[in-house]
């Protein structure tokens, strides 16, 4: 069983005025794609992606919830508890790769991103936020391929959402697999345009989650779970899905919609 | 070929193996995905009557021999967990329904709303021990745990499996008191009260602080609790706790269990876990001579 290790903070990256990065060293491997379970003393325990991997791995957080406000307040040297890392990984199959992420979102599909650049594959970035200020890995997505851009507030790139600069991406090249991670509904344009194409997709899901090891039931996803089943989830499984995009289970397992 | 086929009160079971409360069991979707991978009946999510959050994270703590968990018995509440029964059901899934409440009356009235939905039998969380108010104090007395019994027995036309605790010093004395209040069966055991600290913040880790312990670690306490207990009912008994194999799960058999339940082995092991016990206690029994499951109950005690 992964036990929780209770880490100290090396380095804390403030990313953007609500969006920091917190590097760590923990004796646990990691994966594109994966998530580690992040026990904020005193707060919560939330699950989080690894936004670096290796052995001074990363979490990338918005603060927008009590817990995630209060991380944002610890210094280098307060300790954390992580375990993990749990979940499946984004599989690195195709040569020429769309990665479509929203917000946040950058923080999951950045490893993978680098992971697809290291084996040789041609990766092309659309990103998106709320506004300039908010992008997130700029600079590590450019060094491994094309960076596009697109802001709520037209203050950087494109202006407008995401899957709109998404769109236009696919009208003008030929892509092989798409990534995406970001608020589902924009996701769920993504995947639509990628079926419609016919281009394998992957997604990674957030889901409220207890266990984060595949035994309470909290982030059921169809007859799924997205904490060992996902959180990356492909074409068929998406296509065939009667919660993606539309439905999400509260803390207390009633289905409501998203 | 042995034959693995049991009846608990009159509820069939292709196999002795079922999904233990708390696991995998809060959708419809899950539990059909157990019984398909071969449970032999599931357990659903302890129910209460409103919905319920259950506690803050941290609320899982992975251990070298076991669980700890304090998750607050969340739950969507009887109305909206009807679905999920019902959808479960579409597969013909044998499904226990799982339920609490803060007093008898409420008790019945979801173990009344559970047979409504469609279960095979009712469980009665009368034994967690980390939700306030909720079993915990009703666990401790054995006048409480008979009339608790008789208020869900008088509600529904279902056999009647009280869980008890294994927190109290004679737990036998609770399963004859379940017995009077006419108990079809008794399940034993829930999880033992404990704890883990994490030294360097200097604070237990669940959100909680005390937990219900589960796996191999409780496993000797919950074959001596069947054995007890075999010895002074003249029910049926279901044996949990720490069950990961099929010798595990003889040992419950041997010690006077009819069925076992089968739960944080999921971890490890994931929904294969069902079909590989099963298969081990077959090929067990076949070596030591028993023809049917059925043959080994009790026979520990000579």
């Amino acid at each position: 069983m992964a036990r929780l290790q209770i880490v100290p903070l090396l380095e804390i990256v403030p990313e953007s005025h609500h969006t920091s990065t917190f590097r760590f060293r923990a004796d646990f491997g990691g994966a594109a794609g994966q998530f580690v379970m992040v026990w904020i003393p005193r707060h919560d325990e939330l699950p989080m992606a690894l936004s670096y991997l290796g052995p001074v791995k990363g979490i990338t957080v918005h603060a927008y919830g009590d817990a995630t406000k209060a991380l944002l307040a610890f210094r280098p040297g307060d300790r954390i508890g992580v375990r993990g890392p749990y979940g499946n990984t984004f599989r690195l199959e195709g040569e020429k790769v769309l990665a479509v992420a929203g917000g946040t979102g950058m923080a999951s599909v950045i490893a993978a991103i680098e992971a697809f650049a290291q084996q040789g594959a041609e990766v092309t970035t659309a990103m998106g936020a709320r506004t300039a200020e908010e992008l997130l890995f700029v600079d590590r997505a450019s060094a491994s391929g094309e960076v596009h851009v697109a802001t709520d507030d037209g203050t950087r790139g494109f202006h407008g959402f995401v899957p709109a600069l998404a769109e236009r991406l696919l009208q003008k090249h030929k892509f092989d697999q798409i990534l995406t991670c970001g608020p589902e509904r924009m996701m769920k344009l993504v995947v639509d345009m990628a079926h419609a194409q016919r281009i394998p997709v992957q997604a990674s899901l957030e889901r409220y989650m207890k266990c984060g090891i595949g035994i309470c039931d909290a982030c059921a996803f169809d007859d799924k779970l997205v904490c060992v089943d996902g959180p990356v989830f492909t074409s068929a499984q998406l296509a065939s899905s009667r919660d993606f995009g539309g439905y999400r289970r509260t803390k207390d397992g009633r289905r409501v919609p998203l | 070929m042995v034959d693995l086929r049991t009846e608990i009160a009159g509820v069939r079971l292709r196999n002795p193996t079922m999904l233990a409360s708390g696991f995998l069991d809060e959708t419809g979707g899950s539990l059909l995905r157990v019984f398909r991978a071969g449970a032999g009946a599931v357990v659903t999510k302890s129910i209460g009557p409103e919905p319920r959050e259950g506690y803050a994270n941290p609320t899982v703590v992975q251990l070298d021999t076991g669980l700890l968990n304090a998750v607050g018995l969340p739950n969507p509440g009887i109305e909206e967990f009807t679905h999920e029964v019902k959808e479960a059901l579409t597969g013909n899934a044998v499904i226990i329904g799982s339920v609490y409440g803060k007093d008898a009356a409420e008790y019945a009235q979801v173990a009344s709303r559970m047979e409504d939905a469609g279960v095979a039998a009712i469980e009665m969380n009368l034994s967690c021990p980390h939700a306030k108010g909720l079993g915990t104090e009703i666990a401790q007395s054995e006048e409480a745990v008979k009339e608790f019994t008789r208020a869900v027995k008088d509600a529904v036309d279902l056999p009647v499996f009280p869980k008890l605790s294994p927190n109290v010093s004679d737990i036998a004395s609770f399963a004859v008191a379940a017995e009077k209040g006419g108990a079809d069966g008794i399940v034993a055991i829930n999880t033992v009260k404990a704890m883990a600290i994490a030294p360097e913040l200097r604070m237990p880790i669940l959100a909680n602080r005390y937990g219900g312990l589960s796996g191999p670690a409780i496993r000797p306490i919950g074959v001596r609790a069947v054995f007890d207990i075999y010895d002074k009912v003249d029910i049926p008994v279901i044996g949990v706790g720490g069950v990961d194999s099929g010798m595990a799960a003889l040992e419950y058999l041997m010690a006077g269990a009819s069925a076992v339940q089968i739960g944080t082995a999921l971890v490890d092991q994931g929904l294969g876990v069902f079909e590989r016990v099963t298969k081990e206690m077959n090929s067990v029994l076949e070596d030591i001579g028993f023809k049917a499951v059925s043959e080994a109950v009790g026979v520990a005690h000579g």
